[in-house]
């Protein structure tokens, strides 16, 4: 093992911002990263061990303890729900013996949930030692368990359960005008950086990943830094549930991703920068590391770009599983190979970013689109979309429709068009934006696709009348609370505090005053959260209770007071102590 | 002419560089924190601190001090609010005052009361949390921890050690020994350690010295809170 860490620290230079990736190397080599492992890479990196114990126990794909030789994780979101979820996981935790969130005995196979995997237009999904399973099937897990059973190396088996489709089914302005390669970088050099920076003000750009900052001033703001020193983040941690079309971005436009990147960097002055791409979407690690280097040899990329004068260079780091970390400032916090903590702003990464030197952090559509932009000029994109949000957006379509996929829209697009487009019949609702965004009823479906109507970092779940309103509010309020980073008070407690009081009120446990109160500490955890997630964690809760009260209501108890729990199981462990099961050994609720 | 910002109506100065809490403290006003140590770099995790600047919430131990903030630190909103983000702690770990020798002593206690807090509100998590007794001199009752890395900072700012760590994500988040063994028996700590004696609750105690002031005659027996800390807190951000 000494010999192998040694290797994997070194190739990683000694350097502990590189954690992550030397953590990842060992765990998918020892299945977990043991005490031993831990004392290893501390004395390699001259670090303490709690720094690495601390890390391991904050990402998800981390282990202290080895999991099985066949890690199999399940897609929690609630489109891998609606394609019946919950009933394959219990055949393969029958099939293959194993209980969820444990490993069987002989270690060859652990079995858990995930969050979302990106792969919502082709679930049910999972994880297979970090690759993407899609399509999901009974008969498929059929064939997983045997191919497990028999220690078949993943490398043997069918191609076609790896299988990841892009399924665009309309595109618009940039998907379908892909710039030839190097296109951007020439017209960005020939026109001047000042102009150019110009051009992307003239488009009017609003970051894509969902909060709409205007992408000329973040650019103009980093440039104008008196540290020279500065980094250039593409943000491909794609975790809010029902958003995947960075997947596709950067799996079939991924030359023009970078090359947004690139026209970012000459324009701000910075050298070196990062894709930090979620550990969901390792099958496309190997592709883009190629594209790189590709790109490297056609002088698009590294030492004097197209002899410009101009050095730039693109590293891929993978995350480890942690929603979290597509928080701007957690984001860099990973980079640095620390715990995803969101920081405290000001000061904002465009003046202290990655190791506290200007940095600009952009979605990977941003780039994609200023690519565009830098290429063919502002004005075009300017005049598509509404007055406050030009261009276009690419949306994520999953959930009850018959043609899930990718869709590409001008900004003021209605959502009654979206639907019709995606073949989506008797539609209850639509979770625009994710778990984080808003869910609208079907009174609302004239209202249109924009940051100042329906803002989306691409997520479009669509709900059809046979689906549970509470159900869905509490798979996102289950990972809100699964996904919370802890760091303060309100989001750590509270959603947690959240998940309580809604599973009281679904299970029927709740009484009179449990929605006031529900209510209220949704406003409590949207107001006082440090970061995004928090602030945006009571929403499934807040927007469905808006609009359906009475779904709500209708679980309440008519009693003034109901215990938040069941009286009569909670006397179980009691009864098993005693070895009774007597009917005086039982307590009936007050009310049956 | 020093620069201002006004504080629940009242003209405040401020030095350029200063937080919220760093003018307000300076001025003799108190706003409720936990996390919070003038003696440490501020983290702004409890939230206790919020305020409202312009209109928008504020951690008053992080956000700096700029002119044309109106801040608003009194009212029934705030009060009520952080009560709330105070009984969230109280129900988090395993907090029992009357059999908690830090009692009157303690400050997650000493806001409690200062805010009013007459019950827990929220449903208890009776979260499954270890004491580690093994070291001579000091005792963690993780039941008690609050998480505001007190003892993280102080051990590495002023003690020029590294003994604790905050480990876990969400609620399971918790505080980690830098040792072979995970025990403070095996770490660098020291009775005379700044970390040792930081923590605003009993989740870090002195072993032996429990019950050397009474009951009744503790730190906040005598005061609240909010003179308390004015009093140890107000000169070091002159």
């Amino acid at each position: 093992m000494k010999q192998f860490i040694q290797k994997v620290v070194e190739d990683n230079n000694f350097k502990a911002v590189r954690l992550l990736a030397i953590l990842r190397e060992i765990q998918a080599k020892y299945r977990c990263i043991s005490t031993e492992a831990i004392d290893i890479i501390a004395s390699l990196l001259k670090i303490d061990r709690t720094q690495i114990i601390s890390i391991i126990e904050f990402y998800s794909f981390f282990h202290l303890h080895p999991q099985g030789q066949y890690d199999l994780l399940i897609s929690d979101s609630i489109t891998d729900h609606m394609l019946g979820k919950q009933s394959l996981m219990d055949y393969l935790s029958s099939q293959l013996n194993v209980e969820v969130g444990k490993v069987r005995d002989d270690g060859l196979i652990s079995l858990n949930n995930t969050s979302c995997t990106g792969m919502c237009d082709q679930g049910p999904a999972g994880l297979i030692n970090g690759y993407a399973l899609t399509h999901l099937t009974q008969s498929r897990i059929d064939e997983i368990a045997d191919l497990i059973n028999r220690q078949i190396p993943l490398n043997d088996w069918p191609k076609r359960f790896f299988q990841v489709t892009d399924n665009i089914h309309k595109a618009d302005l940039l998907l379908t005008t892909e710039i030839p390669q190097g296109a951007a970088i020439k017209a960005t050099l020939e026109r001047g950086l000042t102009q150019t920076l110009a051009e992307v003000k003239v488009s009017d750009l609003r970051g894509r990943g969902g909060a709409g900052f205007n992408t000329a001033m973040k650019w103009r703001f980093c440039s104008e830094e008196n540290e020279l020193e500065r980094y250039t983040i593409c943000n491909a941690d794609e975790g809010e549930p029902g958003t995947f079309k960075d997947r596709i971005l950067l799996n079939s436009y991924a030359h023009q991703v970078i090359e947004g990147m690139t026209v970012c960097s000459i324009i701000t002055g910075s050298k070196q920068g990062f894709i930090y791409l979620r550990a969901e979407y390792l099958h496309l690690y190997e592709q883009l590391q190629l594209i790189i280097e590709q790109r490297r040899s056609l002088s698009l990329l590294g030492h004097n770009i197209l002899e410009s004068g101009f050095n730039f260079d693109i590293e891929i780091c993978l995350g480890a599983g942690a929603y979290i970390c597509g928080e701007e400032s957690a984001l860099i916090e990973s980079l640095e190979g620390k715990r995803g903590i969101p920081r405290n702003r000001p000061p904002y990464p465009v003046t202290q970013g990655y190791l506290n030197k200007p940095t600009v952090v952009d979605n990977v559509e941003t780039f994609f689109a200023a690519a565009q932009i830098a290429a063919y000029g502002g004005q075009q994109f300017a005049e598509i979309g509404t007055e406050k949000s030009t261009g276009t957006k690419i949306l994520s379509i999953c959930g009850d429709c018959s043609q899930p996929g990718i869709y590409e829209y001008p900004f003021g697009t209605t959502i009654n068009q979206i639907l019709s487009d995606c073949s989506a019949d008797d539609v209850l609702g639509v979770q625009v934006g994710g778990p984080s965004g808003n869910f609208i009823c079907n009174k609302e479906f004239d209202r249109t696709l924009a940051f100042e109507d329906l803002a989306t970092g691409g997520s479009f779940i669509v709900f059809n009348n046979s689906r549970n309103i509470l159900e869905i509010a509490k798979n996102f309020t289950h990972f809100f609370a699964h996904e919370s980073c802890g760091f303060c008070t309100p989001c750590r407690v509270g959603t947690s505090l959240l998940k309580k009081q809604l599973d009281k009120i679904i299970d029927g446990h709740g009484s009179s005053g449990d929605v006031v109160a529900l209510e209220e500490l949704c406003q409590l955890v949207k107001s006082y959260s440090h970061c995004g997630l928090g602030q945006t964690a009571a929403n499934p809760i807040l927007s469905t209770l808006q609009r359906y009260p009475e779904l709500y209501q209708q679980q309440l108890k008519d009693i003034s007071f109901e215990p938040g729990f069941d009286l009569d199981s909670s006397l179980e462990t009691a009864r098993q102590l005693t070895n009774r099961n007597d009917v005086n050994a039982h307590l009936a609720q007050l009310d049956k | 002419m020093s620069k201002t910002i006004t504080i629940d109506g009242k003209e405040i100065p401020f030095k350029e560089g200063q937080t919220i809490m760093e003018a307000a403290t300076a001025a003799n006003l108190y706003i409720p924190h936990l996390c919070h140590n003038p003696d440490y770099e501020p983290h702004g995790s409890c939230k206790l601190c919020t305020v409202k600047v312009n209109g928008r919430n504020c951690t008053a131990c992080t956000f700096p001090a700029a002119e044309d903030q109106n801040v608003v630190n009194t009212s029934e909103e705030l009060s009520a609010d952080r009560k709330r983000i105070t009984q969230m702690l109280f129900v988090e770990g395993n907090h029992f005052c009357p059999s908690c020798e830090k009692t009157g002593n303690c400050q997650l206690q000493g806001v409690a009361y200062h805010l009013n807090m007459l019950d827990n509100h929220y449903p208890h998590f009776f979260a499954d949390r270890e004491i580690d007794a093994s070291h001579p001199d000091v005792l963690i009752d993780h039941n008690r921890c609050i998480f505001c890395s007190l003892c993280v900072r102080a051990s590495q700012q002023s003690d020029n050690k590294n003994v604790f760590a905050i480990s876990g994500r969400g609620i399971n988040k918790r505080l980690i020994i830098n040792s072979e063994s995970g025990k403070l028996k095996d770490s660098d700590i020291d009775i005379n350690d700044c970390a040792a004696h930081i923590c605003p609750t009993g989740a870090i105690l002195i072993k032996r010295t429990a019950y050397t002031v009474p009951i009744g005659q503790r730190l906040y027996d005598q005061q609240q809170i909010d003179q308390i800390a004015l009093a140890k807190e107000s000169d070091k951000n002159d």
